[in-house]
């Protein structure tokens, strides 16, 4: 048990971009620690020959022709947008390099 | 005309459009009914996020007035032109909100149609509006809802299942005879069972996923939620077909489910009982009701046999990797840059990591968060092998299973859920104990095939569901079963549906 | 930013050279010049408004889902046979995962473990004429983001007050190729980085998949240097020069890492891995963001796309259609057109050869039309300020020009108006000749009349000329040009000259 702490939490939402606070940090670690253990009955219960499934149905080569289908007016692409300028998405600035 | 709009609304969709096309009801007067109906109950029920009255009048409107014109026209309008239906909130429409149950998308407008939308559009069904929800579907109880739970028409102290417990309380309490509802890992059957409604799961690419907003790729499945087999196979035939823009769905033709569910005999018809869902975890009266189920098939001549489906028992597992796996990377794409909720944070500098972060702190409920999160461990550098590549094998063993039943049998049958509907709040703060009511209908999610979940009669008052199951593509085999057993139920006894409380006492 | 004022100077690139092995490996990207996007059908195209080359797919909205673009998928394929490598009998696409506001959906979609080409070469001709192999790791597909713009502040990423997002390039599709560690460049690391860099982009250019100009950023380079001591043969440290977008700067910056690892390990510090920005005005890298656990990409597989499988009669109908290898086509049209090294390395500089290439097989000799395009061609490009590929000439047009000059209907001079007239638009080569009457005077009698004015009004032109001094029929020209407007034969004047003075020619 209790295999996921507090520190791990913390990365992980870092990674999902989710703030949380000290309590959610610990409720959250409690709770993923009754739930991983749970679910890692997987591990192991197949043998290594057996492959794995990404798709229910075994579909492959699905592809579109290069045609140009219907596009956005710019009015229409930033009609949701919570910040605009300039016919363009605005977002706060971003302190991480490129 | 003596059909009073209280005995209209109890009717089913296909005896809905029967009158319709024989003029002895008009399109106008039934979206009427419904949203008078609405009006009246769903104070109590809650399954309605947003109601289209207008635009569903209008579309009713158009209906009428091509049917009065005649003509070629009036003659290709689809068997249900004219019958309204309630979507699920997490499929997108434009001109009326699409909230998915979720803050994060708190009046957000679609520019675009889902194509089973554009498919209903262009077959001239009212839209009566969304339907409750889980957020982004994850929950089996629709009490995730940043909009407040939707209740069971059957005991409004009771949860109507989920995540679309809002489309099956609707077609339940008469709101609406039609649904949509997405289904993942039993959202549209689990809902169906404690409602005592049809939901079916329609084969993986059946039904084009082309504007649902996705929860597990993968998994998910648009399908029908309606009061009877039939409804279901006939909106199945409406919404299926390939989608140019869905490239997992099937370019196949679609067969005639309308037809299978009117063919009801099932001698001969092999039966497989599903040793992994029965047993321990499954209420008694469930049980009760589903061997009666099976008693009454067998009468009719189908031929019960038992099926091992050992990998089962590792099914929750590995969805509950898989699915938070791929959930945490569809739900990476809410984060307040394009649309919807924005959440600048009080304090500290304004970069747009932290209004990312605080965005999704706050646009996001505890249920989605906590899928997040198990998802982004799953995929994480050092775990991926151990939790979501292991799962993923699990799903091959799984499919092998489905493989060697179907050579016993032609559709396989199990109760839908383990329970019938619990309280509400019961197991809010109880995760593993929520996770656990998809037991029986998360293994067809995996393996892509379809399942039904048909009314099995009552337990303790409340409804209990029947599951048949077939192979990928055989969906006509779950309606003809499915019908069967409908029928056979009925044989002794009203259809679950009308032995509903009334609603109206309560208000 | 600290770090690399603290840094130890660089060494010298000999000093470097004399104590270290370079290590290189480079990371190129490549857009296709497909007419829709990776997984979508808006189109890809450059320098139209913000926002408006999009779809609900480009800007991730909530339900929308991808759908592959075969011309991408072909293009792919045709480069990693150009590239000499396997294509994958299956491969897949994966989700990238990190969250960045010009990625759409937090993920870019591209391929991970599966990639459709791999275990490739390429033959890299230096500058001598030697020729250096560059092992290639593998090609993959995936899809661009969308453009920043910083706003406030500097303008540059650090210190705007907000950025500003167009994501029309959202969706452009992309091939990555990733070389091997290239080992064994020595002192010759920066010009076999310019090498490679640039006979990337003659193939996907020759191949016609990309519009291959690295100042639109069609083709971008990620520079990968590290030092070995010596016989050490152990790989050190690697920094990752982003965005290095010209050939000059593919070589400044690897010249540059190389001096700045070396001076770095010299002073017995060490690498600290982690990406670089190339400066253009001081042609140095400045540090960027070291690599950290936060880089945790959470590769799966895309579940909303199928696998590519490929069959052997899929890829022989493409290889069939790819071109000859751009290193041969050189190789074998310097063979055949018999210039000389230096005017075929000015073919190549000025950008002609295919023009030049077409020209001759409209039936003009190579030397005219190297003559052409190198000589009146270019300087009409100079003095228009456009490229001389750019000015629209047909082959068929210096053909028919060459063959005016040839027939004696008109002189070079004659022939660059010709030219310009063309140019400005007044038809084919012959028709403004006639228009504009400019065809040599070679009827004999007003030729010839003109000659005997000249001659009676210089007769001490004459005389010499009769004294056998033939050169000077030169000054009889100039008279004999200014009577006919410039449109008098000089060949013919010279022999009228002769013939009267009854001299043999
Ligand atoms: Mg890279
Ligand atoms: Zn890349």
């Amino acid at each position: 048990m209790s295999e996921i702490s507090r520190a791990d939490v913390e990365h992980l939402a870092k990674l999902a971009h989710i703030a949380m606070t000290e309590a959610e940090l610990e409720k959250m670690a409690g709770e993923l620690a009754v739930i991983v253990d749970s679910v890692k009955t997987v591990q192991g219960a197949a043998g290594d020959d057996v492959p794995a499934t990404s798709h229910p149905l075994p579909l492959i080569n699905v592809f579109r022709e290069d045609v140009v289908g219907e596009v956005f007016t710019s009015e229409q692409s930033l009609s949701n947008a919570p910040d605009a300028e300039d016919g363009r998405f605005k977002v706060p600035a971003i302190l991480d390099e490129e | 005309m003596t059909t009073t709009p209280h005995s209209l609304i109890r009717l089913s969709a296909a005896e809905m459009a029967a009158k319709l096309r024989a003029g002895e009801i008009t399109s106008v007067e039934l979206t009427q009914a419904h949203l008078d109906r609405i009006t009246e109950v769903d104070g109590q029920i809650n399954a309605f996020l947003h109601v289209s009255a207008e635009e569903a009048l209008a579309t009713a409107a158009e209906v009428d007035a091509i049917r009065a014109a005649g003509g070629e026209e009036a003659e290709n309008l689809h068997p249900l032109a004219g019958v309204p239906i309630a979507i699920k909130d997490l499929i997108v429409t434009k001109g009326q909100p699409t909230t998915a149950g979720s803050k994060m998308l708190q009046g957000w407008m679609s520019p675009y149609d889902a194509t089973v939308i554009t498919k209903i559009r262009a077959a001239r069904l009212p839209i009566l509006g969304k339907t409750n929800l889980d957020e982004f579907a994850m929950g089996s109880s629709t009490e995730h809802s940043a909009y407040g739970p939707t209740r069971n028409p059957w005991d409004t102290s009771r949860i109507p299942g989920g995540s679309g417990g809002g489309s099956a309380a609707a077609v339940a309490a008469f709101e609406a005879p039609l649904a949509l509802g997405t289904d993942t890992g039993g959202s549209i059957r689990q809902p169906g069972a404690v409602t005592g409604t049809v939901g079916t799961k329609p084969t993986y690419g059946s039904v084009s996923r082309y504007g649902a907003i996705a929860m597990a790729s993968s998994l998910d499945q648009i399908g029908p939620v309606t009061r009877t087999v039939e409804d279901a196979a006939l909106l199945h035939e409406l919404i299926a077909g390939h989608d140019p823009k869905d490239s997992t769905s099937l370019n196949e033709p679609v067969p005639a489910f309308a037809q299978a569910a009117v063919d009801t005999d099932v001698a001969g018809l092999r039966i497989g009982v599903i040793k992994q869902l029965q047993g321990e975890g499954y209420q008694s009266g469930v049980l009760e009701r589903f061997n009666e189920s099976l008693q009454k098939l067998r009468q009719a001549g189908a031929e019960i046999v038992e099926v091992d489906c050992p990998s089962f028992d590792y099914a929750l597992g590995a969805y509950y990797l898989i699915m938070p796996s791929e959930a945490s990377s569809n739900l990476a794409k809410f984060d307040g840059v394009r649309y919807g909720t924005r959440v600048v944070p009080g304090d500290g500098p304004l970069t747009i990591e932290r209004v990312m972060g605080a965005t999704r702190a706050a646009g996001f409920g505890e249920e989605v968060k906590r899928r997040i999160i198990l998802g982004t461990y799953a995929l994480s550098a050092g775990y991926y092998d151990a939790y979501y590549g292991s799962a993923q094998k699990i799903r091959t063993l799984i499919q092998r299973d489905f493989d060697a039943a179907f050579e016993k049998a032609d559709v396989l049958i199990s109760p839908t859920a383990p329970t019938v509907a619990f309280p509400l709040g019961e197991k809010l703060d109880d995760p593993l104990a929520m996770y656990l009511n998809d037991v029986a209908t998360i293994p067809a999610n995996l393996a892509g095939v379809p399942g039904i979940s048909v009314p099995g009669g009552l337990s303790e008052g409340l409804p209990v569901g029947i599951q048949f199951l077939a192979p990928i593509r055989e969906d006509a085999r779950i309606y003809r079963a499915g019908a069967a057993l409908e029928k056979l139920l009925q044989e002794d006894a009203e259809p679950l549906w009308a032995r509903i409380p009334d609603l109206e006492g309560a208000k | 930013m600290n770090q690399t004022l603290s840094e130890p100077a660089p060494l010298s690139f000999d000093e470097a050279l004399e104590r270290f092995e370079p290590v290189m490996g480079f990371e190129v990207h490549v857009e296709l010049n497909t007419k829709t996007k990776m997984f979508s059908s808006a189109p890809n195209a450059f320098g139209d408004e913000p926002n408006t080359n999009v779809n609900e797919v480009d800007l991730g909205l909530p339900g929308t889902l991808p759908v592959v673009n075969k011309t991408a998928v072909e293009y792919a394929i045709k480069l990693g046979l150009a590239l000499n490598c396997s294509i994958a009998e299956t491969c897949r696409f994966a989700r990238k995962q990190y969250f960045y506001p010009d990625t759409p959906k937090n993920w870019q979609t591209s391929q991970y473990d599966e990639p459709i080409a791999f275990d490739g070469y390429l033959d890299v001709e230096l500058d001598d004429g030697e020729i250096f192999r560059v092992e290639i790791e593998r090609a993959h597909m995936e899809e661009d983001a969308g453009k920043l713009t910083h706003a406030g502040g500097s303008g540059r990423i650090q210190g705007a007050d907000y950025s500003l997002v167009d994501y029309n390039r959202a969706g452009v599709p992309l091939i990555e190729i990733v070389t091997k560690p290239i080992t064994g460049a020595g002192e010759r690391a920066p010009e076999i980085a310019r090498a490679y860099v640039t006979a990337i982009r003659d193939i996907v250019k020759a191949l016609g998949i990309s519009d291959a100009r690295m100042e639109r950023g069609n083709v971008r380079c990620d520079a990968n240097v590290s030092l070995m001591e010596k016989g050490a043969g152990k790989f050190g440290t690697r920094s990752e020069t982003k965005n290095v977008n010209s050939l000059r700067a593919v070589e400044h910056a690897v010249h540059y890492e190389i001096r700045r690892h070396a001076g770095i390990l010299a002073a017995g510090g060490s690498i600290v891995q982690e990406t670089r920005h190339w400066k253009e005005d001081t042609r140095t890298t400045s540090s960027g963001r070291p690599k950290s656990d936060a880089d945790d990409y959470r590769y799966f597989p895309e579940p909303d796309l199928l696998p590519i499988v490929t069959d052997q009669e899929w890829i022989e109908r493409l290889r069939a259609e790819l071109p000859e290898p751009p290193a041969e086509r050189r190789r074998r049209l310097r063979e055949a057109w018999g210039y000389s090294d230096k005017e075929f390395r000015d073919v190549l500089a000025a950008g002609l050869m295919d023009q030049i290439e077409e020209t001759v097989a409209s039936g003009a000799s190579p030397a005219v039309a190297r003559k052409w395009w190198m000589g009146e061609i270019s300087r009409v490009a100079n003095a228009r300020e456009v490229e001389p590929a750019a000015l629209g000439v047909e082959p068929a047009t210096i053909v028919e020009l060459n063959k005016l000059i040839e027939e004696g209907r008109i002189n070079d001079k004659i022939a660059r108006q010709v030219l310009e007239h063309h140019l400005d638009g007044e038809g084919a080569p012959s028709k403004i000749v006639a228009d504009r009457g400019l065809e040599v005077v070679s009827d004999d009698g007003a030729l010839t009349a003109a000659v005997e004015k000249a001659m009676a009004e210089n007769p001490d032109v004459v005389e010499k000329v009769a004294a056998g001094k033939l050169k000077a029929i030169g000054a009889l020209i100039g008279p004999v040009m200014k009577e006919t407007r410039g449109q008098a034969d000089a060949g013919k004047v010279r022999e009228i000259v002769l013939n009267k003075l009854g001299i043999e020619g």
